[in-house]
């Protein structure tokens, strides 16, 4: 699956202003990416992943899917939204039926599918989250857990069968176990399921370890669009923006300045780890 | 997509007829709408229109914004003068077409009528279009206060105006990006008979009636932990102020006021 975006801009209809919320964005996401989208807030990152799947429409350029340009009037919406699945901020905020069951087949029903495929699906979507599907199914999502209720909001959208997944910020408001949770489940749908995802994240060290290429947004142009590694070079620039490094990358860079010639571009603990005690054994052996 | 519904239609300007103290406009208007059903003339008409177009351009709103105003109305008025020109009876015969005959009568009452409902709204709008809604409810708390005695809780019912109309735009707001997310999952809102398109707002309304409460829970919450405990004492960030051109536009408010109801 081919998502391009050429020259789109945007304006919300009802800002008084006129700011654009997106300043000419051309950008290609192909299979098989793990994209960190990050940026301070109001640089546009939600409104860009809306376009994504068609929320909302750009106020010029376009946004091709697969070949189909889905800014054209006669486009069917349905069929982009089973492809590429979005999970809004906060989306335990959508919850709406009794039971978690329910709530999960909302898409799969929405999409026409007979209530067997529907039954499997919910019950894969609910494992895949970490919910037990006997213990959980008749439950009220509304009393649940916060932490409970976006898995089942994330569930919701993952039964769908996504090709493409979409997160906006949804490790906010999470505890330590269940952002770890979270990265977990999205390595094991980028490995296991062959998803394409596309993180929007302040966590820079969510987005250093799971991403293999970084949007970095400002102001509603896309300021950097590369490798992590490249990315999180730019100490200078990224904190200009306004934005953390990740603590790794943050340790390295200190070391670095205090004369220890570490290499910068390492966001797993265990290889930092590494990197340090062989550059400290090798230091003191001089 | 919700969000550019605007509620209430105030358009801030900096006008003398916006810097009018809101008691003194809210009177006005009152009095104005009131003579306004003992006008029996055209040439009453004809003053009172005049007086809204001064008022009009001292307020500085684009005449085209009020004409788009009364686009609400124009069914109203539109059945008012059907009703009128074809059932009202009386008069020379104007037109005669089998059992359906428009009678002087009937042209007259019903133009009549559809300038009185149009200059009601013109007159009721430049109140709202020119007075911001906290400053509505801050007029109406203050005219409602001498009925505090009698046990109208008038401080209530502008607290709770003015809570109300601070949560709206955060709550179209909710419902717009509930709305996308159910969209993003499949959900239709803009198909179907009236049946199915009732229901298929449940999973837009059941999640915007929870934010709601939980919204109302912490608000009271807030507002207790800051010791708010009704309207008694309360002093307030802006007073207001009677100033001379209120009692000015008072004056020739009743001077008009008194033309219209005795002439
Ligand atoms: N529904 C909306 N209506 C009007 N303006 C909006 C709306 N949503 C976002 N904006 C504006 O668009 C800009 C980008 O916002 P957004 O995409 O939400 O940024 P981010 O997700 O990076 O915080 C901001 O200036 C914001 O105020
Ligand atoms: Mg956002």
């Amino acid at each position: 699956m081919l998502i391009e975006l050429k020259n789109v801009s945007h304006i919300y209809d009802d800002d008084l202003k006129g700011t654009e919320a997106l300043k000419d964005i051309n950008l290609r996401i192909s299979d098989q990416e793990f994209i960190g989208l990050v940026g301070h807030t109001g640089s546009g990152k939600s409104t860009l992943v809306q376009m994504l799947n068609g929320l909302i429409k750009p106020s010029s350029g376009s946004v091709i899917i697969d070949g189909v340009n889905i800014t054209g009037e006669k486009t069917s919406l349905l069929g982009i939204r089973r492809k590429i699945g979005l999970v809004f901020q906060y989306p335990e905020h959508q919850l709406f039926e009794e039971t978690v069951y329910g709530d999960v087949a909302f898409g799969p029903r929405n999409l026409g599918l007979s209530e067997e495929e529907v039954e499997l699906r919910v019950k894969e979507a609910l494992e895949l989250v970490g919910l037990d599907y006997e213990e959980f199914k008749d439950r009220s999502p509304f009393n649940l857990s916060g932490g409970q209720q976006r898995k089942v909001a994330i569930a919701g959208v993952l039964a769908m069968k996504p090709e493409v997944l979409i997160l906006d910020e949804p490790s906010a408001g999470l505890d330590p176990q269940g952002r770890q949770q979270l990265i977990s489940l999205l390595e094991y749908l980028y490995n296991n399921k062959g998803m394409t995802i596309i993180l929007v994240s302040h966590r820079m060290e969510e987005i250093a370890r799971l991403s293999n290429r970084v949007i970095v947004m400002s102001e509603g142009e896309i300021v950097f669009d590369d490798s992590p590694a490249r990315v999180f070079s730019e100490v200078e620039k990224i904190r200009e923006l306004g934005l953390d490094l990740p603590e790794i990358t943050e340790i390295l860079w200190r070391l670095n300045g205090k004369g220890l010639r570490v290499r910068t571009d390492i966001f797993s603990l265990a290889e930092a780890v590494e990197e340090i005690s062989r550059e400290l054994r090798g230091s003191s052996k001089c | 997509m919700l969000r550019n519904i605007t509620i209430g239609q105030y358009m801030a300007r900096d006008s003398i007829i916006h810097n009018m103290d809101p008691r003194i406009k809210i009177v006005i208007t009152i009095m104005m709408i009131t003579a306004l059903f003992f006008i029996d003339s055209f040439s009453g008409y004809g003053l009172f229109f005049l007086s809204v177009l001064v008022i009009i351009s001292l307020s500085r709103i684009p005449l085209l914004r009020i004409i788009k105003g009364l686009r609400p109305v124009l069914f109203l008025v539109m059945l008012t003068l059907i009703l009128h020109v074809f059932f009202t009876r009386g008069g020379e015969v104007i037109w005669q077409w089998g059992f359906i005959s428009i009678e002087a009568e009937g042209l007259y009452t019903g133009f009549f009528m559809v300038t009185r409902i149009v200059l009601l709204i013109i007159f009721t709008s430049l109140l709202t279009l020119t007075t911001s809604p906290l400053e509505l409810t801050d007029g109406i708390e203050y005219l409602l206060s001498p009925l505090k005695r009698v046990g109208v809780p008038a401080s209530e019912l502008a607290m709770m105006m003015t809570i109300a109309l601070r949560f709206i735009p955060t709550l179209l707001e909710e419902a717009d990006k509930i709305m996308k997310a159910q969209m993003a999952r499949g959900a239709d809102f803009e198909s179907g008979n009236i049946v199915k398109r009732a229901r298929n707002l449940i999973p837009l309304l059941v999640p915007l009636f929870i934010s709601a409460f939980r919204r109302a829970d912490d608000l009271a919450l807030a507002m207790e932990s800051r010791c708010y405990h009704g309207g008694e004492g309360r002093t307030r960030l802006y007073e207001l102020k009677v100033k001379g051109t209120d009692f000015a536009a008072l004056g020739v408010a009743l001077l008009l006021c008194m033309v219209f109801i005795y002439f």
